[in-house]
């Protein structure tokens, strides 16, 4: 579905093989593609605009390195600029206070606060920090028993429903009980408001005098379009944001919501929020964020998860291959078994930059895991010959190859077609820059020491 | 600006609304202006800037392509994606390109090209009552509004007369289930439960089985909140409509998707694959009392062409209107 910003940016710069520094023009055509990915990534439009005013100022001029296109020097420009704006990486929670500290979870409706208040207090408890969990959301049904069924989840404190009780009252309970029951931590949950509602927006106000956190965190969807920079922009000007939790980072948005909020507020994004189980909490990357927005790929992730579990020697022959459009039968067979070793399919090429067209095509062609092994005994019941080229596999030898695998005729053609597509789509690849799509991507596309050095061993 | 104009736009009654279906029988109390001043709340602080941003643009200016321009960043804020915005705004050009133009025609202007991408889509819930009862699973990820707007339409039907039974599919969020019992209180629909971690396809077998015995009018079946990238979950679901399907064919006759209005451009894949992995028959959009303007429905309309059946705005079982094009392009626009 998106074109991700290195395709784009290969495009544009196909046709420029001149070297020197990059010329005005260059880079304004270049920031076009820039603007639009990020847009797509739902990255506000005044912090699009300020961003890529940024880059130009940055990359006009600048001398191209040798050994890089013009566009692999955009690239790594506005990932660096990106990757500043996103903000230092694990910026740890500030408790320091007189015990208890008090941290305060606001946001809109369905954000998921009470989720992260639980995910919150498993961390902190397995920092040997004594928590409590107290809701103050008192207008959502069952909002007060759900915080409560966390706290129980998480085995940490939780501060006793009182029906009828009011958010400021039951702030100034979870203190008192914090304080005479030796907690380290008390979270405050509260309810889900809009930014414009002035009385409940009043009613945190008064929740923070009272509770005088030294956290108050900003818990905000990652697929949150537009509206970003106005719901942080408020929240920060009425209730004062010390940090921002991104949450549904495992879904496939693509998160520029984090960039607007992070611009607007200026404050560090401190957690991403990875599943709905409660471990699923995570520190902030910028330069996972940053691939991401960018559909630059999350390369550190995939060299990470890939190094696990793929066999190296088959990952650099096919890669090899790949570099001279080669691929048949048996590349695709091998493809199966790696990705069937590393998961979801899907979710592998998404991490791959350059390959989110391909992904899309796959998608198209409907492959996923468990149709998977049927294909793979139709690879299997071809000769070593027709593996090798394809083109032999005619009429009769299809009834033979789905017979022998225990499939339909038609499976046998959906399978062919498939492994067209790929091919094809590895031609393109191969022809993608000089030096191919795996080196370009993973060894080329970043500096070293970008943070993407582990990519060699698996491009190349 | 008379607030009875506005609802007579809004709730598609009025002379703006000429391109309106009939009026919707989903909630449509005439006189509620505590959800107006809500509504209006939203939208001035929110189109506030794209008003205020129309306003000094087209004070009588020629409409050139540095206008248009401004103008296609203005609907870009309001989430229609780049595309449609793109194409919105080109559109809007081949008919008064050159014009010299004020801030309020452009607007009206804008306002109709939108209206003309929504008003096929704007089709109230139609629930066919002979079937006893109609099937509406509602679906959506996770903290969209589903379990919410499940009590406002059983409160809607309620209120006509209807009996209405709520299953708790939702075996799987912390209190989801206690949740949605307080809606059952709230509109006195009947709730069929059972404990949290139980198997979501089992309870829904036998609420359905209940709603059948009972001859309800109608069935809400709530679900757990998904991410659509989960396969696992998504196949779930998909057990869920397979087991609807085992008691009754026909079933589910509504599959609605419940989307929040503060989303960008995700939307696109949550519909995309909802509709595909459960046949998606219509869309809600919640959270229209914010300031998130929900501009990525008219990129859905283009693209999916679902029916959008109603719109969530604000918190309480009456807080639900049916989905008006004119008057969502509108305000979408920041006129009204
Ligand atoms: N302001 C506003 N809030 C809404 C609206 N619809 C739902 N909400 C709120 O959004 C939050 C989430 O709503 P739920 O109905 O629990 O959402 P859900 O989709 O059932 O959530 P999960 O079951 O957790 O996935 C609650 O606080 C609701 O009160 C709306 O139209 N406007
Ligand atoms: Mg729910």
């Amino acid at each position: 579905m998106f074109e991700s910003l290195s395709d784009r940016l290969s495009k544009v710069f196909a046709k420029l093989t001149g070297r020197g520094a990059l010329s005005e023009a260059d880079v304004t055509e270049a920031l076009r593609e820039v603007r639009l990915a990020l847009l797509e990534a739902d990255v506000a439009l005044s912090v699009v605009k300020d961003f890529v005013a940024r880059v130009k100022e940055r990359a006009v001029g600048q001398e191209v390195v040798k050994s890089v296109s013009p566009g692999q020097m955009v690239v790594k420009i506005v990932h660096d600029e990106l990757i500043a704006t996103l903000g230092a990486e694990g910026v740890e929670l500030n408790l320091a206070a007189v015990p208890p500290a008090v941290i305060l979870m606001v946001g809109l409706q369905g954000s998921g606060k009470t989720t992260t208040s639980g995910k919150l207090a498993v961390r902190l408890k397995k920092d040997r920090k004594k928590v409590l969990l107290a809701s103050l959301d008192v207008y959502r049904p069952a909002a007060q028993q759900q915080l409560e069924i966390l706290a129980r989840q998480a085995e940490v404190g939780a501060l006793p429903i009182v029906m009828g009780e009011m958010p400021v009252a039951i702030a100034r309970r979870a203190l008192d009980v914090g304080r005479k029951e030796g907690y380290d931590v008390v979270v405050l949950d509260t309810a889900g408001r809009l930014h414009i509602d002035a009385e409940l927006m009043a009613e945190v106000a008064a929740v923070r005098d009272v509770a005088k956190p030294v956290e108050t965190l900003l818990v905000a969807d990652a697929m949150t379009g537009q509206d970003a920079v106005t719901l942080a922009r408020e929240f920060n000007e009425k209730v004062g944001v010390t940090g921002i939790v991104l949450t549904r980072v495992d879904g496939d948005s693509r998160g520029g919501a984090a960039l607007s909020m992070r611009a607007v507020t200026g404050r560090p994004i401190k957690f991403l929020g990875m599943g709905e189980k409660l471990d699923a909490l995570e520190p902030f990357h910028p330069d996972r964020l940053a691939g991401r927005i960018l559909g630059m790929g999350d390369v550190v992730s995939l060299v990470e998860k890939a190094m696990e579990t793929v066999d190296q020697d088959e990952a650099e022959r096919l890669a090899k291959r790949m570099e001279k459009g080669k691929f048949d039968l048996n590349d695709m067979l091998s493809q199966f078994r790696q990705v069937e070793k590393m998961g979801d399919l899907k979710g592998i090429l998404g991490m791959l930059p350059g390959m989110g067209k391909m992904a899309d095509q796959l998608k198209d062609a409907k492959i996923d895991n468990k149709v998977m092994g049927r294909q793979k005994a139709i690879i299997l019941s071809m000769t070593p010959g027709e593996r090798r080229n394809p083109d032999l596999i005619k009429a009769s030898r299809k009834k033979r190859i789905a017979a022998g695998s225990g499939v339909s005729i038609q499976d046998v053609n959906k399978l062919l077609k498939q492994y067209q597509q790929m091919a094809d789509m590895m031609k393109k690849v191969g022809k993608l820059g000089q030096k191919g799509l795996m080196r370009h991507g993973l060894g080329g596309l970043m500096p070293p020491g970008g943070g993407f050095g582990g990519g060699k061993r698996f491009g190349r | 600006m008379s607030k009875k104009g506005f609802f007579g736009r809004l709730l598609g009654g009025g002379a703006a609304a000429d391109a309106e279906p009939a009026p919707a029988p989903v909630p449509a109390p005439e006189t509620e202006a505590s959800w107006f001043a809500r509504m209006k709340g939203g939208l001035s602080k929110s189109s506030s800037r794209l008003t205020q941003g129309l306003t000094d643009l087209f004070t009588k200016r020629k409409l050139d392509d540095e206008a248009l321009e401004e103008l296609e960043e203005l609907l870009i804020t309001a989430d229609l994606g780049v595309a449609t915005a793109g194409r919105v705004t080109r559109r809007l050009a081949k008919s008064r390109f050159g014009e010299d133009i004020d801030a309020d025609e452009i607007k009206a202007a804008l306002a109709e090209e939108i209206t003309a991408i929504l008003a096929p889509v704007a089709r109230p819930l139609a629930p066919d009552f002979s079937r006893k009862p109609h099937v509406v699973l509602v679906v959506g990820v996770n903290g969209s509004g589903k379990t919410t707007t499940i009590g406002k339409l059983a409160k809607h039907y309620r209120d006509q007369g209807r009996t209405v039974l709520l299953a708790a599919g939702d075996t799987f969020r912390a209190a989801a289930v206690e949740q949605l019992k307080v809606w059952g209180e709230r509109t006195g629909c009947p709730v069929i439960a059972r404990d949290t971690g139980a198997d979501a396809a089992g309870l829904v077998f036998d609420a359905l089985a209940q709603a059948q015995a009972e001859g309800a009018d109608l069935l809400f079946i709530d679900t757990a909140g998904r991410l659509q990238n989960k396969t696992d979950l998504m196949d779930e679901l998909k057990k869920v409509v397979r087991v609807i399907k085992k008691n009754d064919e026909s079933a589910p006759h509504d599959v609605l998707l419940v989307l929040d209005a503060t989303v960008g451009q995700n939307a696109h894949s949550q519909v995309e694959v909802f509709k595909e992995m459960v046949s998606v028959t219509g869309l809600v959009l919640t959270k229209l009392d914010g300031t998130a303007r929900g501009g990525v429905l008219v990129a859905l309309a283009e693209k999916f062409g679902l029916p959008v059946h109603a719109i969530g705005v604000g918190e309480q079982a009456g807080d639900l209107r049916p989905f008006a094009a004119a008057g969502f392009a509108r305000s979408l626009v920041g006129l009204e």
